[in-house]
């Protein structure tokens, strides 16, 4: 596979689970429960340590000497492939809950496709993922449903944020050349192909929250190129400052 | 045998005396993190494999391997992380089960293999017996814990919280 595009290919698969980590951990101390604390900076960990394996792998693609700290901390915005739907703001809970389901259905599914490939690091990061990824999903499926099931007032927060995030879920099953070159080169996944299995798992769990699934509209897209909200730049900000203000600096 | 004297039996037998920092009841070997170990004529390359991707431990261990082989006599020391198998619970001896049991941390039951998700459970059958009583009487409060391996329970019988070594 030609190296630009494996390079690009790596970077959305890190990309997705770098932004959506570091947003978790945005909760850290402000959760409602603790319990609940201490699962959010649980699933931020699985994340960004996932972010960290494929980050790893795309600096070795890349063969520019860049590891994942050079990665995740040295790029700006533009230079980020992540989806919309994981760097928009954390919201209230229904949000952080409602993206955490659209967002780790879609992970678990890719991981899946991704252990079948024939590139053992990137398998098995994946099949490290698989494992994680199912307790995510577990994890804010019930809480959705339990949103739902609620008092008025969760429920009508719930479906707002099911409104509001619908429209950045279709980004993440766009294919381009490069997730079509990975899925040809027998590495990766064409995201086209996971869509109906996505639906299938949303629609059931709504469902069972007594949501409704929004008619499918516009679709936002632009994260994959490097067209980012206002979101990300604020975000990388404070992600970044202390590494970009102290270079090389170690602990 | 290699230059410091020590078989592979041997490293083994030193990185058995690395405790996890996050469950120290047991070591690095019995976890499964240890995966492979390999002399050559000074030196010696440990495979290791993280429990959690993100497991904020893995820092620390590495450090406290390479400190227990150098005071060895072993060097260099290289660690080599590997992903591939992903570790799991099925490792553990029932031997390293019992050890947790005795230190208060419920032992890992049988790994789901489920393809994708069961939205119906009963926290009844997800809760493991209370490692301080015995009680089945017991519920799952959450299943993130204080560290990414362990679940959050709830024992109805003796009223005390404990956690559980989550099934991987």
């Amino acid at each position: 596979m030609e190296m630009a595009s494996h390079f690009e290919y790596l970077l959305r698969l890190a990309d997705d689970r770098l932004v959506l980590g570091h947003r978790l951990s945005e909760w850290c101390g402000h959760a409602p429960i603790l319990e609940e604390d201490i699962a959010l900076a649980n699933m931020a960990l699985d994340l960004i340590g996932e972010a960290t394996a494929f980050l790893g792998v795309a600096g070795k693609a890349e063969g520019k000497g860049r590891d994942a700290d050079a990665l995740a901390y040295l790029r700006e915005a533009v230079e980020y492939r992540n989806a919309l739907l994981v760097e928009l703001p954390n919201g209230d809970f229904a949000v952080t809950m409602v993206r955490q389901l659209f967002f780790s259905v879609f992970a678990l599914l890719q991981a899946e496709a991704l252990a079948r490939g024939t590139d053992a690091d990137l398998a098995g990061i994946a099949a490290k993922a698989v494992k994680e990824m199912r307790y995510h999903v577990r994890h804010s499926s019930d809480w959705v449903v339990k949103l739902g099931g609620g008092t008025s007032e969760s429920r009508a927060r719930a479906q707002r944020a099911v409104d509001d995030l619908w429209r950045y879920t279709g980004e993440l099953f766009l294919a381009d050349d490069v997730d079509r070159a990975a899925a040809a080169a027998g590495i990766g996944v064409d995201p086209s192909t996971l869509e109906s299995a996505w639906r299938g798992t949303v629609d059931d769990v709504l469902a069972r929250a007594s949501l409704t699934t929004p008619e499918t509209s516009y679709m936002q897209r632009g994260g994959r190129d490097g067209r980012h909200t206002e979101h990300l730049g604020h975000m990388l900000a404070e992600m970044q400052i202390v590494a970009r203000s102290h270079p090389g600096a170690s602990w | 045998m290699n230059a410091a004297g020590l078989t592979p039996g041997d490293v083994l037998a030193i990185l058995d005396e690395v405790k996890d920092p996050e469950v120290p009841v047991l070591s690095v070997v019995e976890l499964g993190i240890v995966r492979d170990v390999q002399l050559d004529r000074g030196g010696v390359t440990v495979t290791i494999t993280p429990t959690y991707s993100g497991c904020p431990a893995m820092r620390v261990i590495e450090e406290e391997i390479t400190a227990a082989l150098e005071a060895r006599g072993l060097s260099p020391v290289s660690l080599k992380t590997v992903y591939a198998p992903a570790w799991t619970t099925e490792w553990l001896s029932d031997e390293a089960k019992k050890k947790l049991e005795r230190y208060g941390i419920a032992p890992p039951g049988a790994a789901r293999q489920e393809t994708l998700i069961t939205l119906t459970r009963s926290p009844a059958s997800e809760s493991p017996p209370c490692p301080y009583c015995g009680s089945r009487n017991t519920e799952l409060r959450s299943e993130f814990g204080s560290t990414a391996c362990k679940s959050i329970c709830y024992c109805r019988a003796c009223e005390q919280p404990f956690e559980a070594f989550k099934a991987l």
